[in-house]
Order: structure tokens, then sequence, then C-alpha cells
């Protein structure tokens, strides 16, 4: 079953004049069709103004398509009597763990969703216990936010939103901000989310690194969905990539360099054992 | 430097008064500096430090804690003493060329002193004992009466937590944003009063525009989670009155009648008259 689904989605951003008379439109995206099925763990990619971020604000209802449809779980995301159960339903992760995390204290904050909900008090803290289990923060849970490292930090925000039992989790360049240490402790939680937990996971990134586990790749540019398929596929295709202004991973780049120069090693290769494995076959035959 | 300020700091220990519910410290705060205006006499302010001392022992907050949070006021105390001690009119004690010092004006300066650091102390016991969530939860639900005028008290409560949570952020920015300015060749050091106060510009600014950064961002993600308003939302840590807080609020109302039968017996009764000063 799908749980997005968006029909020619299109965004304007309007922008006023200083004199309130003229106003400047800027397409942020520009329809775009997606589907995502229950439990697939899809990553956006996309430099900046790609319009991958605004393509997420609109699955929780943060924003609303200015042309075209799209669907949360068999929600309208237009439509305002759902908006709570929407936001509910795809929880939302974001770059700057700082300006997220509400609560004075991490199990305050972890909270802060189901007190918003109307949950009642003793399965808020069921809630919270498990949601703080589930990204491996219970250590932590009496300590202030301010103490903690980014990694531990979005962590904590990701929690936040599982106490919300989210269907989905969207998260919007989480590691931006991290350390390379942060961002593996991230990716893997999230991963692990994926994993365990059944969530649908929407992780928009520009690191080309933390896209090879994902189930399906999506590939945005000047607002629209430029490519499409599983990691392997998008990365064998090296320069379209790098017309569309991404880096893909130092592996990658090592394979297709060793292709360009007349090596037998197939496309789209991600990980070093996979190189590793490719150029010992092409050592052993010869 | 902005980190010496120890008023509205909350000092982690284990002690009855960090258990007490925080309407009963708001109401006895509240109780703790009116009585502090009612008395009059030698014998009330005895009754009120003996009462304070009390407090600050069951805390279990080093005294000398306390009195760092003093140092912010010492300057105001300073002024109020001297305008009390010199401008007061009265029977004259001493004096110097066309500084007198009265009688009267000794008893008002010593009795001003002596309210204003009680009040101090006695306020800065409810924050050190009481975390800020606590704190504004207590708030919310004690003032909860407001709503029924309109006044918006869970969003006061709300903007009073989050400052609390973005006190230190801010701080550290500061700092960093001060490092910056100065890599580029800031002063803030010399100059006068002025030059200095200019100097603050290039940092203040910068402030200013990552704060309202942080508020957009902030208002998002509280979007992102739900928030809307406090109407229909629930408490993870609901305020519950258990029986050490009916105790606390006898004690305080004791202490109440005490100060009030004190100021209107002790006056009347000529025996007593050393203790009216």
């Amino acid at each position: 079953m799908s749980i997005i689904k968006s029909t020619r989605l299109v965004y304007d951003y309007v922008r006023l004049s200083e004199d309130e008379k003229s106003e400047e439109i800027s397409r942020a995206i520009n329809g775009v069709d997606i589907e995502v099925l229950d439990g697939e763990f899809i990553a956006i990619l996309g430099h900046n103004g790609s319009g991958k971020s605004t393509f997420a604000k609109h699955i929780n209802a943060l924003l609303t398509p200015t042309e075209g449809t799209l669907w949360l779980d068999g929600m309208d995301t237009q439509d305002r009597e759902f908006l709570w159960q929407i936001r509910q339903t795809a929880g939302m992760v974001f770059q700057n763990p700082d300006n997220q995390i509400i609560g004075t204290v991490v199990e305050e904050d972890v909270g802060f969703g189901p007190e918003n909900m109307g949950i009642e008090t003793g399965e808020i803290w069921n809630r919270v216990n498990d949601a703080l289990e589930a990204v491996d923060m219970n250590a932590f849970r009496k300590k202030s936010p301010n103490k903690l490292s980014g990694g531990q930090k979005q962590r904590v925000a990701i929690a936040g939103v599982l106490a919300m039992k989210p269907k989905c989790i969207v998260l919007d360049e989480p590691t931006a901000m991290l350390d390379p240490l942060g961002r593996k402790e991230v990716l893997q939680t999230v991963r692990e989310l994926n994993r365990r937990e059944k969530v649908t996971v929407i992780y928009i990134t520009h690191n080309m690194e933390e896209v090879i586990h994902a189930d399906r790749v999506i590939v945005m540019d000047g607002g629209q969905i430029r490519m499409q398929g599983t990691p392997g596929e998008i990365f064998s295709k090296v320069t379209e990539l790098k017309s569309l202004g991404l880096e893909v991973p130092a592996v990658t780049e090592l394979a297709y360099c060793l292709k360009e120069k007349g090596l037998q090693i197939r496309e789209g290769i991600l990980t070093i054992d996979e190189l590793v494995d490719e150029v010992c076959r092409l050592s052993s035959k010869i | 430097m902005i980190r010496d300020i120890t008023i509205g700091q909350y000092y982690p220990s284990e002690s009855v008064m960090h258990r007490l519910d925080p309407r009963v410290k708001l109401f006895g705060t509240l109780l703790f500096v009116v009585s502090l205006f009612i008395v009059n006499s030698f014998l009330g302010y005895i009754i009120a430090t003996i009462f304070l001392g009390a407090i600050i022992y069951v805390s279990k907050i080093p005294l000398s804690f306390i009195m760092k949070g003093l140092k912010a006021i010492i300057l105001l105390l300073l002024l109020s003493v001297a305008f009390n001690l010199f401008l007061t009119k009265g029977e004259i004690v001493f004096q110097i060329w066309i500084i007198k010092i009265t009688k009267e004006g000794i008893r008002l300066a010593v009795f001003l002193a002596v309210r204003l650091i009680y009040v101090i102390v006695g306020s800065s016991l409810m924050t050190l004992t009481t975390t800020p969530n606590d704190l504004t939860s207590g708030l919310e639900k004690s003032l909860h009466i407001l709503n029924k005028v309109k006044f918006p008290i869970h969003e006061m409560a709300m903007m009073m937590s989050i400052a609390l949570r973005f006190i230190p952020i801010l701080v550290d920015e500061t700092d960093k944003i001060m490092k910056a300015q100065i890599a580029r060749g800031a002063d803030f050091e010399s100059g006068n009063i002025l030059k200095r106060a200019k100097s603050l510009i290039p940092i203040l600014i910068p402030l200013f525009i990552s704060s309202f950064r942080r508020a957009t961002d902030l208002a998002t993600a509280m979007e992102a989670r739900c928030y809307h308003g406090g109407e229909g939302r629930t408490k993870m840590k609901p305020l519950k009155y258990a029986k050490r807080d009916g105790v606390a609020y006898a004690v305080i109302i004791l202490f109440l009648v005490v100060v009030l039968a004190e100021s209107i017996i002790v006056p009347r009764i000529p025996a007593l008259s050393i203790f009216v000063v």
C-alpha cells in the first residue's frame, strides 16, 4: 500500500515587494509525482534549491500545494480537518538540532508531541520510554539537551517524533550540521528504525554516502524529479549526476575512473567491498 | 561574566524544599514578601530571620551560594541605603559639614537593607529549589483563573520555558560571535563607555538575526509536532499535591498569622516597648 502519493505537485513561493503591490513568484516544485510504499526507505537527493526541502514540508502539511495534490495515508493534506492527524502520521526531523528541541530536559522534550496530542499521562510515559529506548538514549533522559553532542541531540529529536507513533518519518538533512561520527550515529538509528519498527523513512540529503542503503533514490533538480531508481542504478550514471551538481561517493568515482581507463568493471559500485571483489575478479582473469 | 548571575538559577539537590509543589513555593514566596512589609518592629524581624533561616537550613543549599545572588543587587542596595541614611529628616546623631545622619535615617536604612536582602534571598530560594519547568507549570496552574479574562496564561508559560531553554544557547552564540569579531580585529576592551557600547553593535546585530532564524525554525518544529496552543493538551508531569504540601501551606499561614499578630500586639504593650525601634 502506498503511504505517500503526490500527483503533479506544484508549489510557488510568493514574495511581496516592499510596497506590497507587485509579487515575485518563484516555483520551488514543478509537477512532482512521487509514490512511496509502506515501510520503504526513500532517499531524496539534490543540491541547494532543488526543491527537496519544500517537498518534504508538503508531506506533513507544513506547506500545502499551489497545484496538484498530496495524499498521506489516504488523507489529502489540503484538508484542514485532518491536519493534526497528518502531522501525527508523518513526523519530521529538521536540520538544526538546537532549534527543534523544546524541552529543557531530554525526557520532557520527547513527551512534547504526545502532550500536544492530548494523550493521558501514563501512556505518555510509556511512549517516552519506548522512544528513548529505540534511539538508545535512555541513559541521558534526565540530562539537559544543551549538554549533548550534535548526534545525540538529533537522536533525541528522532525520539520526539517516534513518541507520536508516526507511520512515516521525514528527515530533512538531519546530518548537515553534524561531525562524521554524529552522522554515522544518526544514519544508523534511522536504518534500525526502518528495519525493526517498519517505519517508512524519507531521508533528504545532499550527501551521497548516506543514501547507498536506501531502497530507492530520487534525484531532484530545479523542482523536478530527474532520476529515480535503486542506489546501484543511480550511481551508475556518474556523468548525469555530475551534470546535476552532485558528487558521487568516492568509491563509485574511483570505479568509474577505472572503467573510463578501459578496465572491465561493472557499473554502480557503492561500497569498498564491492570494488575489492570486482578488482579481485579482474586480476584472477588475468 | 554572564554565567555568574545566580538569580533564577536552579541548584540541584534532594531536599524537602526541592520536592515541594511549585505552587506552594510561589504562594509562600509571595506571602513572605508581603509579610516583610508588614513587619515594623525589631521582634518582627527576628521572627522573619528565624523563618528564613529555617527554610535555608531545610533546603540544604549552602549559604555562600545564596549570598552570591546578592552580588547582582549590591549597587541598588548601597544606593537606597545611602539615600535613606542621608536624606531623612529628624533627630541628628552625627554631623559633618552638610552631611547629617539622623536617628530616623539609620532606622529606615537598616530596615530597608534587611527587607531588600530578605526579598532577594527569599525569592532566589524559590528559583534555586524549583526547576524552570516546574516553575512555569506551577505558574500556569496557579494563574489558570486568568484564562477566564482571556489572559493567555498558557502561552506566557510556554514563552517563559522556551526563553529559559534558549538562554544557554544564546550565551554560547554571543561568545562565538564575539570571538569571530575579535578575529576580524574588533576591539571590545578599550575606549570610554560610549565607545564600548558602540562596539557591541557588531555583536548584537548578528545575534538578533540568528535569534529570529532560530525562532522561525522552532515554530516550524513545534507545529510539526502538533503544537496548537494549550487547548486539549495533556501533561506528562501533572502537578499533584502531596501531604507535605499541605503541611507547608499550614507553616506559611502560621508564619503570616504570627507576623500579623506581632505587628498589632507589640506596639500596644508597654512592657514590650524595648522591641519597638
